[in-house]
């Protein structure tokens, strides 16, 4: 099945009540399967295509608050037109999940992916989930929902995925019965609702009196997604056999000389380069990042203790900095006093390849304590 | 028919002395009564009325953003249908929200013809911000943007004509009113709410602090911009004008002499030219909606 078709499944399984998004590439795909599943009556829910991303995302607001289940999902620019309402869903503790199909920003104008869009936006409140391949992202959406829910948790989520790399790639995938998810996924039972019979107020502003306490609160909430994240995952283990406990995966790591760190469908490729070099004696592993926010920092130190080497492969680049990568930075963060070195390696930007002898290249520049740094830059158009 | 002696916006609210809006929200809310959501945009009201843990309303009360007030409408009022409730759904925006920042959204939520009643309350600026020129702010009006000065008379654009974008949207019922006359306000909120599709009224809402009056002026200022006809209550259902309220119109002079922002229009002298200007437009509202009994002499 299709990576777009796939969580238009999982999405159509949560049973969210209403529906609301904006075509973007390469997201289009999902709604699209959506709009189809309403018109045939297959799901039961409002469908709104709205004007602009901005008003999708607030439409979402709108019907979370009510008390229903919403679903929306985008791509990049839509992901930035809507960014003052993706902060301020969080604010209001809304449990919206959206499936963001990963691509660059312009400009230059870009539809092919990298992941700046979701990383840009790791401040603001939202968990961020990545998934490798189909099943994984498709997985990550019965996870995200169950975990945002929960009342210790109530914060949005983003289940990230690279675009057309995996959105629209057809591969196996095992979805699960609408019995199954009922059962995994009960219906969503809000905290607190907009209702006559109980009125509220919500979205109210808070003078320097107040504010701090509200953001200390939201912080406390993303490091209870952390666990919540880790408990439904294992609790999707036990019931479909796909296990999604820890926040991390770790691959080959005994021994490793060099370890990578990577999000997302990089990681096959990494795994695929990472047996090749073990047959010829280099001792790489992988840690690959499944959920990025709240930031897993004590399992990748854990998961990297002891390597003397990590390069960490960046779909991304937080301009300005030294390291150049978003993630490296957190990473090094979370070995800080081991004395393991940390390398960003800006790769994949804009949807250029990243090929198996890209990452063997890397793992020598890491060994040689050369990073943080574009790898595979067209030196003659510079 | 809801009891109208029920006060559901509550008194100790942070609002100045004699505000239009505030006078409006409680006309609103005796209008719909209890059953009601109330979706606000960023301003004013929203500030005077809910310093967190504080709040004025006495009915489910929800605000986002500045421009999405429309949007998260739509998605309140989809989720109302989709579990059978039978709240109405009501935008309570200041012109900023409305004429400006929040025109995409509202394009959307009337195109789509979602069962919201968006209300206005129109002060014709900036408020919350300290007075800056909105799509609303009259001719001439000075504002901290558009300030009179040596080389300027005010705000050199008209007022944008919002009730008609809206009509042309396919609106179901599109209104305008004036705080001054509140038992019309209510009479045009009830009709709204009752009308099946998005439905869009403009309150014309006197701003002592911004347009610089005193505040125990606010209805007399109210009434003096609809006796000039600088504003017009009107009426349209399914794209017709049904009614506009008729008047024996006064000059544009008492009205403008009686606002700070529009007093540079007086000094040194009468500036003649503008307020000709000023007039033409009343003149031709007059013409437009049909409101003229007759003229004095």
């Amino acid at each position: 099945m299709e990576g777009s078709h796939a969580v238009a499944e999982a999405a159509k399984l949560c049973r969210p009540e209403v529906v609301s998004a904006y075509p973007i590439t390469p997201q289009t795909h999902i709604v699209e399967r959506l709009a189809e599943m309403v018109a045939d009556g297959e799901l039961d829910a409002e469908y709104l295509c709205v004007d602009s991303e901005l008003s999708a995302l607030s439409v979402c607001l709108g019907s979370s608050a009510a008390g229903s289940r919403v679903y929306s999902a985008t791509s990049s620019q839509g992901l930035m037109l809507m960014a003052e309402v993706v902060f301020n869903v969080a604010g209001m503790r809304q449990p919206i999940i959206m499936s963001i199909a990963n691509r660059a920003l312009g400009a230059p104008l870009s539809i092919w992916n990298d992941q700046q869009d979701s990383l840009s936006l790791r401040d603001s409140g939202w968990f961020q989930l990545y998934g490798e391949d189909v099943q994984e992202m498709t997985d990550q959406h019965f996870i995200a929902y169950k975990a945002a829910e929960r009342h210790d948790v109530l914060l949005p989520g983003f289940v990230c995925f690279d675009g057309f790399i995996l959105s629209h790639t057809y591969e196996p995938v095992d979805i699960p019965t609408q019995e199954e998810i009922d059962a995994y996924l009960p219906p969503y039972v809000p905290y607190n609702k907009l209702d006559a019979k109980s009125p509220l107020s919500m979205g109210m502003y808070a003078t320097p009196d107040y504010y701090m306490e509200f953001r200390y609160e939201t912080d406390l909430a993303m490091q209870r997604a952390g666990n919540a994240i880790s408990e439904v995952g294992k609790e999707f283990g036990e019931m479909f056999g796909r296990d999604y406990s820890m926040h991390t995966e770790s691959y080959r790591m005994d021994d490793a000389d060099v370890a990578f760190v990577a999000l997302g469908s990089i990681c096959g490729t990494v795994k695929d380069a990472i047996d090749e070099m073990r047959a010829d004696g280099i001792k790489a592993g992988l840690v690959k990042i499944r959920t990025y926010r709240p930031f897993p920092a004590k399992e990748i130190a854990h998961a990297l203790a002891g390597v003397p080497k990590v390069a960490v492969l960046e779909k991304n680049i937080s301009l300005g900095t030294s390291m150049k990568g978003i993630v490296g930075l957190e990473v090094k963060d979370a070995l800080t006093g081991t004395g393991i070195d940390v390398y960003s390696y800006v790769v994949g930007l804009g949807g250029r390849d990243i090929r198996k002898k890209d990452i063997r290249a890397i793992a020598a520049l890491a060994e040689k304590g050369e990073g943080n740094m574009f790898y595979g830059l067209r030196t003659e158009l510079l | 028919m809801v009891d109208k002696s029920l006060e559901l916006f509550d008194c100790g609210h942070r609002a100045c002395g004699g505000c239009g809006p505030a006078m409006l929200a409680r006309l609103m809310l005796k209008a719909t009564g209890e059953n009601v959501i109330v979706v606000a945009s960023t301003g004013c009201m929203e500030v005077f009325s809910t310093p967190y843990p504080e709040t004025a309303w006495k009915v489910p009360w929800i605000h986002s953003l500045f421009e999405n007030a429309a949007a998260v409408a739509s998605g309140i009022e989809a989720s109302l249908k989709h579990n059978n409730r039978t709240e109405k759904v009501v935008c309570i925006c200041g012109d900023g929200a409305t004429f400006d920042i929040g025109m995409l959204c509202i394009s959307g939520a009337f195109e789509r013809g979602h069962d919201i009643t968006y209300i206005c309350y129109d002060n014709e600026a900036y408020m919350n911000t300290g007075i800056q020129r909105s799509g609303a702010t009259p001719y001439d009006a000075s504002t901290t943007t558009t300030p009179a000065g040596r080389m300027s008379t005010g705000n050199a654009l008209p007022k944008k004509d919002l009730p008609q974008i809206l009509n042309a949207h396919g609106a179901s019922y599109v209104a305008t009113a004036s705080v001054a006359y509140p038992m019309d306000v209510m009479k045009k909120v009830e009709k709204a709410i009752n009308t099946p599709g998005a439905c869009y009224i403009q309150v014309h809402t006197p701003c002592s602090t911004g347009w610089g009056f005193d505040g125990a002026k606010t209805i007399e200022i109210g009434k003096q911009a609809i006796e000039c006809g600088l504003w017009v209550n009107y009426e349209m259902e399914n794209g017709e004008l049904k009614k506009a309220k008729k008047i024996l119109r006064t000059p544009v002079d008492d009205y403008l002499k009686a606002q700070k922002r529009f007093r540079h229009l007086f000094k040194p002298e009468r500036n003649a030219e503008e307020i000709a200007k000023i007039q033409a437009i009343a003149d031709a509202n007059a013409a437009k909606y049909n409101i003229d009994i007759k003229l004095k002499e």
